[in-house]
């Protein structure tokens, strides 16, 4: 489903975020990728959800190279894609129920399906009820399970998640969780960054660690190819 | 259908930057509006070119009346010929009398010196210099005929002011057609900026350039369709305080001349060019300013 090679981002300023980061994730499994504050998890979430392009080394998505879509395709693209953003990125001046319907307004989906999908979605994250306030009104942690409503309502192969559980007490962070996880079983494909330790330990998901921009460790496969010319 | 009630709903919610927007589009569309309703309002004061250029036929002294019948039933018979009057000559001698005001000086004369006299009309489409020329030779080379009159040097003057104005009225009509342009575009761009971050998010989930232009292009139509009604009301004012004096003036004439406003084919034309205009100027300016908000996240 995702395969990252010797993947390379260097941002304007000079900082190198990603270091020949190499990975494959499987269709349909739930991946965490953990590391310290700064050691690049937004950035590979970015690129591969083509928020920003890679210096060096190539991105494929079901067996496609990003790096070969043109501006024209990446709209079609992103609507392939569930993303959740650290900072929510909701619309202040739009209600709950209008937020999470966004990716299916702009996929152009009849709206009576509308109506009974941004409902379904906001239920599985608990939010019912909630759809004519505005996100100024809602506590961070349920703003960020608006953001998570939204990239989940339009039924995405991909969710892309970044920090999801950031500011949810630990029960809820759980339910989250298992949300994803019960995406994936389903086949989605789900990445997750996170600071969440325990969470990772105890869903027993693969785990891909980075620092400063390098994988060092946990228990994602290195790609083959890769193994076996270093 | 979203997207224009969306485009709607936010120009309501700003009626005092909308009411000046549109202003200053119904100014700049009424203007060469109402230089083409003056053209328009001129010919038909004057009668149009067809009736401004008579032809008047003077027959030779001894070609009796029935014969001038009969040369006027062959006039009307040519192609470019509207209409053909006989004038007497003693119908003549009765009007020169009444408006020369050589009434009693006339009244000693023992014998009529006036011809018979045709009055050809020619048609408006053979109302050219050359075509009026050529029908002129023909009346002039009839055995019959003295001479043939044609004041074709005012008929001249007054094409060449038409024709000037006309000229004027497209030059108007295509700078303010750009001044259009240039204020809902910057309408538009200002609103782009404002609207930013909503730009943002919509191209994250998906949204396609094409997708996110739509409501803007919309808010652009409806701006060039308010302005153009806008244009249509001052021009019907303007028509309306104009038209008492302007009754006034061609009853001292003796004028049926009547004051008209735009018509229906008119009222099209400003509508229609005024939401073209601001389709096309918020298209432009949707096009060059979305481009530049890519979401990064
Ligand atoms: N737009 C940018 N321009 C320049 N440098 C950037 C940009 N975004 C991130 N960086 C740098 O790249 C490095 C990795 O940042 P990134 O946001 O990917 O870290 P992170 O692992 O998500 O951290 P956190 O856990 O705090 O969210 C940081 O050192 C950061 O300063
Ligand atoms: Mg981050």
């Amino acid at each position: 489903m995702i395969r990252l090679e010797r993947v390379s981002k260097r941002y304007s300023n000079g900082r190198e975020a990603l270091t020949n980061v190499s990975f494959f994730v499987d269709r349909g499994e739930l991946l965490f990728i953990t590391g310290r504050s700064g050691a690049g998890k937004s950035t590979l979430l970015k690129v591969i959800a083509l928020l920003e392009r890679p210096t060096r080394g190539t991105v494929s998505i079901n067996g496609r190279n990003t790096g070969a879509l043109g501006a024209r395709h990446i709209p079609a693209f992103r609507r392939q894609l569930g993303m959740v953003f650290q900072d929510h990125k909701l619309l202040a001046d739009r209600p709950v129920f209008d937020n999470v319907a966004l990716p299916l307004v702009v996929a152009g989906t009849p709206f009576k399906d509308i109506d009974k999908r941004v409902r379904a979605a906001l239920d599985q994250v608990g939010l019912l009820g909630k759809e004519r306030m505005l996100p100024m009104e809602l506590s961070v942690g349920e703003q960020q399970r608006v953001g998570i409503a939204r990239a989940v309502v339009g039924k995405p192969p991909l969710i892309v998640a970044d920090e999801p559980t950031g500011n949810l007490d630990p029960d809820l962070a759980l339910e989250v969780m298992r949300l994803f996880r019960r995406f994936s079983e389903v086949g989605v494909t789900v990445l997750v960054a996170t600071h969440d330790v325990h969470i990772v330990r105890e869903f027993g998901s693969r785990e891909l660690i980075l620092t400063s921009g390098e994988v060092t460790g946990g228990s994602a496969d290195p790609l083959p190819s890769l193994v076996a010319s270093r | 259908m979203q997207a224009l009630l969306g485009a709607l709903g936010r120009l309501a919610r700003a009626p005092l930057a909308t009411m000046l927007t549109l202003l200053v589009i119904g100014l700049a569309l009424a203007l060469p509006a109402a230089l083409g309703l003056l053209v328009r309002n001129a010919e038909s004061a004057t009668g149009g070119f067809g009736r401004a250029v008579d032809m008047t036929v003077y027959l030779k002294n001894g070609v009796t009346l029935s014969r001038a019948q009969q040369l006027a039933t062959v006039a009307r018979s040519r192609p470019g010929v509207a209409s053909v009057t006989v004038i007497s000559a003693a119908e003549g001698l009765r009007q020169f009398r009444k408006y020369s005001g050589f009434g009693a000086a006339l009244a000693a004369l023992k014998s009529n010196p006036l011809p018979n006299v045709l009055r050809v009309v020619p048609r408006p489409r053979a109302s050219g210099p050359l075509a009026l020329e050529a029908l002129r030779r023909k009346f002039a080379a009839w055995p019959e005929v003295d001479m043939v009159q044609l004041d074709t040097q005012w008929v001249m003057r007054f094409n060449a002011i038409i024709a000037v104005v006309r000229r004027l009225v497209l030059l108007a009509a295509a700078l303010l057609g750009v001044g259009v342009l240039a204020v809902v575009g910057n309408t538009i761009r200002l609103e782009i900026l404002n609207r930013s971050d909503e730009i943002e998010v919509t191209k994250l989930v998906g949204g396609s350039n094409s997708f996110v232009r739509r409501p803007f292009v919309y808010t652009g139509a409806l701006y060039g369709l308010g302005g153009a009604v806008l244009a249509w009301v001052i021009l019907e004012g303007a028509v309306l305080a104009l038209s008492g004096p302007a009754a006034r003036l061609a009853e001292l004439y003796g004028s049926g001349f009547v004051l008209r406003g735009l018509g229906g084919r008119e009222l099209a034309l400003l509508f229609g060019g005024g939401m073209a205009l601001g389709w096309l100027g918020a298209w432009i300016s949707a096009f060059r300013h979305l481009r530049s908000i890519e979401p990064r996240a």
